[in-house]
Order: C-alpha cells, then sequence, then structure tokens
C-alpha cells in the first residue's frame, strides 16, 4: 500500500474513533437541549425525524418549568445548600488539611489516609441510621439534614485534596514568617491561606458540585416538593403518574447541568492533580 | 537587641505559647473535622451494624438484640439472592465496559490535534453532569415507545416497529441498559485516571526503553501499564465502590423491575429499610455490602502506600 | 558574653542523631561558619537554633536567656533560608516590613527602617515589584534586608549562596561579609562550601555525623587540623595521609616540593613518583605514590609552575620531594591529632 494512503487511512480511523468517543459521551445532552426546546406535537410525532426541530422550537417547556412547578424554589434550595455545605467544608478541611500536610508528621499521613476511607463509606450504608439520627434532630423532610449531612463526604474528600495541594506549598514561606514573629495560626492565614487561593476555589467549585449531584441522601431524607433539591426535585417530582412531561423534565435536567458541567472541565486538572497528589509527596 | 528576647522570655508562663506547638496546634486544627467524620459517619456506622442485629422497625422502635436472625431471613430471600448476583453483575459489567472504553479513550486524547480540548470537554459530560439528571435522559432515550435508539434502528431497517425492543421492560435488556448507563457515566472518569498515570510516566524512561529496543507493545505492558498501574488501581476502586453501592441509575432507569431483575443491594436496603421502614432487615441487608468494600479498601491501601516509594 | 550558647543540644530522628551533643558559644558580633558535608547535621542545629525544631535534650541560651520553650517568632532572631522563603503575594515593601508589623511597629518607624534596609542594600528601586519578577540575585538581597531589618539577636543563613551562579556567588559572598562587618550582627552561616567558609568566617566549627569536631579560625583549621576528618575535608586537593607508626602522617599539597626548592635543612624526604599532573595556569597539580609508603589517596603536590617547568617532572620517573617538618601533622590510630613533633 502506498504510504499517503495507510497515513490517510490512519487519519481517517483516528478520527472516526474521536467522533465515536464525542457521540457517545454528548448524545445524551444533545438530546436534552432538543427535547427542551421541542413543542410537544414534534416530541410525540412517531414519523417526524427525531434528531432536528420539525417545528419552530419553542420556550414553553422553560416558562411551564418556572411558572407551574417548584423549579425555582429547588434552584434556591440547591443554592443554599451549597453555600452551607462549602462554609462548614472550608472552615473544617482547611485546618486539617495543612494540618496533615505539615503537623503532625508520619501519623498526619495515617490519619489522612484513614479520613479519606470514610469517603468510601457509602451512603447505602449510612442512611438508615443517618435517617434515625435525623428524626431524632427534628430534621425530617428538610433540607437542612443535607446541611448536616453532605459534609459527611465532603470534608474526608476535600481534606484529602487540600492536604495534596499544602503539600505543594514551600514550606520556606512559613518557616520565614514564624522565624520574622508570626504564630503558626498567623502564618497559616497571612501565608498559606493566600498563596493557596487556587487550591480553595477548586475545593469551592468541587464541593458545590458534590452537593448538586448528590441523589441518595436527598431521596432518603426529604419528600416534600417544597423542600427537595433541584436534582431530587428534576428527577422525581416532574411525573404526574406514569405521564412524563419529557420537555419539562429534559429542559430542568439541561438548566441543572449546565453549571456543573462546566465547573467540572475548568477545574478539571486542578483536580486530578489534587487526587493523585495527596498520596505523592 | 537582645530585648525582644528579654521581653518575651520574662512571663515564663508555657501556656501563652501552647499554640506555637506544632503537635497541639496541629491537634486542635485537625480535630473538628475528625469529630464530624467520628460523629456522622463513624457513630452511624455502628449504629447500622447494630441494627443489623436487633428488631429495630420504624413501626416498633426496638433495640431488642436478635441476633443473627435478620441475616438468615435476608439470605434465605430468593429475592435477596437474586439482588447480590445483580449487584456483582452490574458492578463488574459497568467497570469492564468503562475501563475499555477509558483505556482507548485516553489513548485517542494522548495525541495532540485540534480542538482536543473541546473533544475533553464533550467526553467528560456524563461524569460531570449529575448522575440523576443523567440518567433520567436516559429513561427517555429508552422509552416503550418514543425511544430515539428504535426510531433509528427502524430508519436503518435493522428491526420493525413491531418488534422494537421495550428496553426497560424486558428482564435481560433491562440489566444490558442499566449497566450500560453506568458505564457510560463511568468511562470519562476511568479516561481522566489512565491520562493521570500515563502522562505521571516520565518521557526519558520511554526513551530509555526505546532506545533499548522495545517495542510499542512491550513498552506498553512491561513499562507503561506498571508504572500506572497504582494510580489505576485507585482509580478502579473509587468506580468499583460507587458502582458497587450506587442505587440512583438502578431506582431511577428501572425501579428494580421488571420484577426484581435489575434491584441492586443499595437499592434493596433502600426498599427494605426506608420505604418499608424495616430497618432492621435493611440494615442487614446494606451491611453484606461490608465484605466486598473492605477488601477493596485493603487493596487501595497497598495502592497508596506502593505510590510513595 | 556569647550571644549564642548551646550546650550539648543532641535532636534524635527514629533512632538516629542527627545532632549528637554539639556545645558552641558564639560571641556577640562574630560571624561563625557551621561547615560540614552534607547530611552531617549542621542545617538541623541551625533550625535548633532558629526554633524551628525542638532538641530532643540540651540547652540553647540566646543573650544569655534560656530559649528552649520560647517559639522562634519570640527569639529575637532572624533567618535566611537556602529558596529566601520570600513571601510571593506580598510586594517587597511588605517583605521587608513583615517582622516589624508582626513586633507591632509604628507606621512611621517602618516606613523608615524599610528604607535604611533597602538603601543599605541598595533595592530601593525594586520596592513596588513582587518576589517572582526578581533576580537570584536580587531575591538574596531582598532577603537579607528582610532578615536585617529588625535588628535581630542573631542572625542565621543557611546556604543562601547555593541557588545562585558560580559568578554571583563570590560577589555576594563579599557582600554578606561586607555588610556584616559594618552592621556587626551576630552571625551562624552553614555551608558545604569550604571557600565561602574560609573566606567569610571570623571563626569556622567544622561538623561531622552531628558532632563538632574543631572551632577555630580559618588559619587554625587549615594549619592546625584538630583530627583527620578536618585535615581532609578543608583543602583542595585535601592533605595527604600517609601511613606512619600505626597513625597517619599528613602534610597539604602545597608544602610537598621538589627537595631543591626548599631552602631548608629541617625537612623530611620522600621519593615520589608521579603519574600525571595537571596544568591549572597558577599552579601545577602533580599526582603519584611515594616509595615504601601506604598513602589513604593518590599523593598530591601543588607546584608553583614559575617554579618548576615540565621538563623536570616527568611521568613515570622517581623525584626527590620533601615537606618541612613544621608542615608536618601527625594523627594517631583514632585519626586525633598527636601533638606536633
Amino acid at each position: 500500500m502506498p504510504r499517503p494512503l495507510a497515513a490517510a487511512i490512519r487519519e481517517v480511523s483516528f478520527y472516526s474513533a474521536v467522533l465515536f468517543f464525542v457521540v457517545i459521551a454528548a448524545f445524551p445532552f444533545y438530546w436534552m437541549v432538543i427535547t427542551a426546546f421541542k413543542t410537544n406535537s414534534d416530541l410525540y410525532t412517531l414519523t417526524n425525524i427525531p434528531f432536528w426541530f420539525n417545528e419552530a422550537p419553542t420556550l414553553a417547556h422553560i416558562k411551564y418549568l418556572f411558572t407551574q412547578t417548584l423549579f425555582a424554589r429547588w434552584l434556591l434550595n440547591s443554592l443554599i445548600i451549597g453555600v452551607c455545605v462549602v462554609a462548614i467544608t472550608l472552615v473544617t478541611a482547611l485546618p486539617a488539611g495543612y494540618s496533615l500536610a505539615r503537623m503532625t508528621g508520619r501519623s498526619g499521613e495515617t490519619l489522612g489516609i484513614g479520613i479519606f476511607m470514610t469517603y468510601l463509606v457509602p451512603p447505602t450504608l449510612l442512611f438508615l441510621p443517618l435517617s434515625r439520627v435525623i428524626s431524632m434532630l427534628g430534621l425530617q423532610d428538610s433540607m437542612w439534614s443535607l446541611v448536616l449531612v453532605y459534609p459527611t463526604f465532603t470534608i474526608p474528600f476535600c481534606t484529602w485534596l487540600l492536604m495534596g495541594f499544602f503539600k505543594a506549598v514551600p514550606r520556606e514561606i512559613e518557616e520565614a514568617a514564624v522565624v520574622d514573629g508570626c504564630s503558626i495560626l498567623g502564618a497559616f492565614i497571612k501565608m498559606v491561606l493566600p498563596v493557596s487561593v487556587p487550591a480553595i476555589l477548586t475545593v469551592v467549585i468541587f464541593t458545590f458540585t458534590l452537593t448538586l449531584q448528590e441523589f441518595v441522601y436527598a431521596l432518603t431524607f426529604i419528600s416534600s416538593s417544597a423542600q427537595k433539591t433541584i436534582t431530587l426535585g428534576v428527577a422525581t417530582d416532574l411525573v404526574r403518574g406514569d405521564i412524563y412531561f419529557w420537555g419539562e423534565l429534559m429542559a430542568g435536567a439541561l438548566i441543572a447541568a449546565i453549571p456543573v458541567a462546566i465547573a467540572y472541565n475548568l477545574f478539571l486538572d486542578r483536580f486530578i492533580a489534587g487526587i493523585t497528589g495527596g498520596a505523592v509527596k | 537587641m537582645v530585648a525582644i528576647a528579654d521581653k518575651a522570655a520574662k512571663p515564663g508562663s508555657r501556656l501563652q505559647f501552647i499554640l506555637d506547638s506544632p503537635a497541639v496546634l496541629g491537634t486542635i486544627f485537625v480535630s473538628p473535622a475528625v469529630l464530624y467524620v467520628l460523629v456522622l459517619v463513624g457513630a452511624p456506622f455502628l449504629l447500622a451494624m447494630y441494627y443489623s442485629v436487633s428488631a429495630y422497625t420504624i413501626y416498633s422502635q426496638s433495640y431488642r438484640f436478635v441476633g443473627l436472625r435478620n441475616f438468615i431471613d435476608v439470605v434465605q430471600d430468593p429475592v435477596f439472592r437474586q439482588t447480590l448476583l445483580n449487584t456483582f453483575i452490574f458492578t463488574f459489567g459497568s467497570q469492564i465496559v468503562g475501563l475499555i472504553l477509558g483505556k482507548f479513550g485516553a489513548l485517542l486524547l494522548l495525541r495532540p490535534f485540534p480542538g482536543r480540548k473541546v473533544v475533553r470537554a464533550l467526553i467528560m459530560l456524563p461524569w460531570a453532569v449529575p448522575v440523576a439528571l443523567a440518567t433520567v435522559a436516559w429513561e427517555w432515550m429508552f422509552d416503550s415507545l418514543y425511544s430515539v435508539i428504535n426510531w433509528t434502528l427502524i430508519a436503518l431497517g435493522i428491526i420493525t416497529r413491531s418488534d422494537a425492543p421495550n428496553w426497560l421492560g424486558n428482564p435481560h435488556l433491562a440489566m444490558l441498559c442499566v449497566i450500560m448507563v453506568n458505564a457510560w457515566r463511568f468511562f470519562p472518569f476511568a479516561i481522566v485516571i489512565f491520562l493521570a498515570g500515563i502522562t505521571s510516566v516520565p518521557q526519558d524512561v520511554i526513551d530509555a526503553a526505546t532506545v533499548d529496543g522495545a517495542g510499542f507493545w512491550r513498552r506498553n505492558y512491561q513499562i507503561i501499564v506498571p508504572m500506572i498501574a497504582p494510580i489505576v488501581v485507585v482509580g478502579l476502586i473509587f468506580g468499583i465502590v460507587f458502582t458497587f453501592t450506587d442505587l440512583s441509575i438502578v431506582y431511577l432507569l428501572t425501579n428494580g423491575g421488571p420484577v426484581g431483575a435489575t434491584s441492586v443491594l443499595g437499592f434493596e436496603g433502600f426498599q427494605v429499610g426506608i420505604v418499608s421502614g424495616d430497618v432492621a432487615h435493611g440494615a442487614a441487608i446494606s451491611l453484606f455490602m461490608l465484605p466486598v468494600l473492605f477488601v477493596l479498601v485493603l487493596v487501595m491501601l497497598r495502592s497508596i502506600r506502593r505510590q510513595e516509594i | 558574653m556569647s550571644a549564642v550558647l548551646t550546650k550539648d543540644i543532641v535532636k534524635t530522628f527514629a533512632d538516629v542523631n542527627a545532632v549528637d551533643g554539639i556545645s558552641l558559644a558564639v560571641p556577640d558580633g562574630e560571624f561563625m561558619v557551621l561547615l560540614g558535608p552534607s547530611g552531617c547535621g549542621k542545617t538541623t542545629f541551625l533550625r535548633i537554633i532558629c526554633g524551628l525544631e525542638r532538641q530532643t535534650t540540651g540547652d540553647i541560651l540566646i543573650g544569655g536567656t534560656v530559649v528552649n520553650d520560647i517559639p522562634p517568632r519570640a527569639r529575637g532572631v532572624a533567618m535566611m533560608f537556602q529558596s529566601y522563603g520570600l513571601y510571593p503575594h506580598y510586594k517587597i515593601r511588605d517583605n521587608i516590613a513583615f517582622p516589624l508589623r508582626t513586633q507591632r511597629v509604628a507606621r512611621a518607624e517602618i516606613e523608615n527602617k524599610v528604607e535604611w534596609a533597602s538603601n543599605l542594600l541598595g533595592i530601593g528601586h525594586l520596592l513596588d515589584r513582587r518576589p517572582r519578577q526578581l533576580s537570584g540575585g536580587e531575591r538574596q538581597r531582598v532577603a537579607l534586608a528582610r532578615a536585617l531589618v529588625r535588628e535581630p539577636t542573631v542572625l542565621l543563613l543557611d546556604e543562601p549562596l547555593s541557588n545562585l551562579d558560580a559568578k554571583l556567588r563570590a560577589s555576594a559572598r563579599n557582600e554578606i561579609k561586607q555588610f556584616q562587618q559594618r552592621v556587626g550582627t551576630t552571625t551562624i552561616y552553614v555551608t558545604h562550601d569550604q571557600v565561602e567558609a574560609m573566606g567569610m568566617g571570623d571563626r569556622i566549627a567544622v561538623i561531622d555525623h552531628g558532632r563538632v569536631r574543631q572551632v577555630g579560625t580559618p588559619t587554625a583549621i587549615y594549619d592546625d587540623p584538630a583530627d583527620r576528618f578536618v585535615a581532609t575535608f578543608v583543602g583542595t586537593p585535601p592533605m595527604n595521609l600517609v601511613a606512619w607508626n600505626g597513625g597517619h602522617l599528613g602534610f597539604r599539597p602545597e608544602n610537598f616540593l621538589p627537595r631543591e626548592l626548599i631552602d631548608d635543612s629541617a625537612v623530611t624526604e620522600f621519593s615520589f613518583r608521579v603519574d600525571r599532573s595537571e596544568y591549572l595556569g597558577s599552579e601545577r597539580i602533580v599526582y603519584g605514590v611515594l616509595e615504601g609508603l601506604e598513602s589513604v589517596q593518590e599523593i598530591t603536590a601543588k607546584l608553583p609552575p614559575a617554579h618548576v617547568d615540565q621538563e623536570s617532572i616527568r611521568p613515570g620517573e622517581w623525584h626527590a620531594f620533601a615537606v618541612r617538618n613544621s608542615a608536618l601533622c601527625y594523627f594517631d590510630k583514632d585519626g586525633k591529632r598527636a601533638i606536633r613533633h
């Protein structure tokens, strides 16, 4: 076979493989988008080609979401839960990650792995006892129960991430500050935190997206519509009997998914550095 | 000049400098996180263990000890045995498919080409987007009447409208569907893990192997795979743990059906413990995850240790 | 009074004594150099003085006060780190002002002192930049300014020149030394580079395996080494050692000369077979062996090229060489220096 032809075949097969992956990964989202803006008659006519608009696109589904459902309320709930969980996580994981990276020596390494391991304890093992704890606290069927419970996985995860990030901060900066008259606490606040702003931002974004992605605890603890998170609300509350409002469902899923997808992609590299960097010194 | 040292030394009180001890401050720093985890993970974990040997239901909140009664009940239930088998099929099926897709995807993304960033962003979508929302989209794609997959197959002439499969209504197809959706969700993560591993192999090691006469396959399987193994193992264990214990895909896509064909441990624990309120039996079902988790955690710990060397 | 006094400092890391009983007195205003190979414990010892590490046993006195339980911030010491430890998010001005701010010095006085320190080091024009915009030499000056601005009891320097290239290093060495003489701050300087130690130190403490082998002026260390370690660690090429009466006889390469070049009768003569020689411009280094004597390393002689031409020292031939008796050092079988003659 002549060389240019072989090269051409190789190129074509390479880009076909790339295309295959992109279609597999992204088609459901294309499907979300197109469903969200199609009129019902377009959606439910079998003779129509489903891959594009056979009738003019419509905003009716989105309008319906915001006027006829609790969608806006769920958005607000998720925002409040996310902000509170981020705050709790930062207040606990920042000092813990720093302490494990710097101050507790060899035993800190072990403790760090121990905390990280609790991230692997699944919600489906803990939801039974936690639901009892929550009803004892009088938080059943309240979004505040999620504010209480979500840090159980965001703290271990973020402590691990931050431990990796803090290990990469040059020690001399803190030592110089300590010799220059700071307490260790002062060096942490004045030196370590300011130079770690990108890492902290990463942790904020990931904590927030973890709370948005969570489904099991929300499903277990929340049953009244007004307390639901965006993920739970869209997945369980837009169904009437056996009839699905696919246009509204896809519109809701799309609106909730877009910010998470963007945030993930922007911070992916730092995130990977974090999980792999925690273990490597 | 000397005055600074004198001034500081005079009070003689050790308490004044208590927070300057790294050990003391380190303990104070780490304790809120540890306490949070102990109170809301450790204690509930023990509570779950105790529920499984008690007669506790939400209607009769009795902590009476019943020994292994609940476990025996559970094991004797054919529905549970089906569930256990399903869980393994679901986990390993979706992990294998996800890993194969992940390995090939990583090889593709390793090569620079125009638009690689955009392609990577698109490929990351399944992992980034909340799984519950993506599952709802799949449910719509598997719809018994309006399935876009069936529409395509019919349009291509592969099947006819009359024998179009009811994806979520047939027990075997339903299992295939939950496996595929989970593999679809997992493979971008596998890509990321493989990429992180491959890029962590120093180029001079690969160059040295090439100079020493190692071909593509030898380079791949005798140099690269052993070097990235620790990172890949950690990633794989994440995948297995989250798949093995998940309930959201099954809950939303098939609700365990048809007739228990796709029921998995997490789902069954939810049905019995939360929906039916039989906390004791629910806890017993959930605890069947423990041996598997335990083994995985051990493998993970060994892997992390190896990574440190 | 000693600015710094340490009494039998021991630091144990996992059963290994990194510092193994160092007692050292550094008088006010002295420039003391801690010299030793890497891993000898000198940096650990410096960090203990500073308070960044806690000694396992022993006492430290700074300005006459025991500071064992006092954290670094209250010890009144300043430290300059190997890679300087400049605060990357602060401007140079704020970097230098930082030690004063933590002491709650009045704002006007901070400004005066920052100006004083930056003028002294010639970095006044850099005050509004950030550390990453500076060259290595400039960073080093900033670090020095920051260390000196609050007029510390003791200035500690941990290999401050190791991140500079060879050219800058020579001028920076000179600068630090001159500067210290002008300000008069007691200084402890850690290095593994004997040229830095010899050129800068009022006194040198040679450290090996966590112990002080010898403390003395550069002249004493060089001419009068206390043991075999000091003798061979200081000097390039190192002192020649030959087996002698169960111990070792040592002599410096520059004292090992052709017999005819020594105008003295109190000499010890050797028969020296030259193997090869290197011409380095200002000197000629000749390598070889001595007849009938075992030596630890190859024997070297450092010859003045002006007096010895190439033709007279031919490889493979035996030559009559000698050392003045006054330049011989005898070490007993434990490596300790025996009394001369």
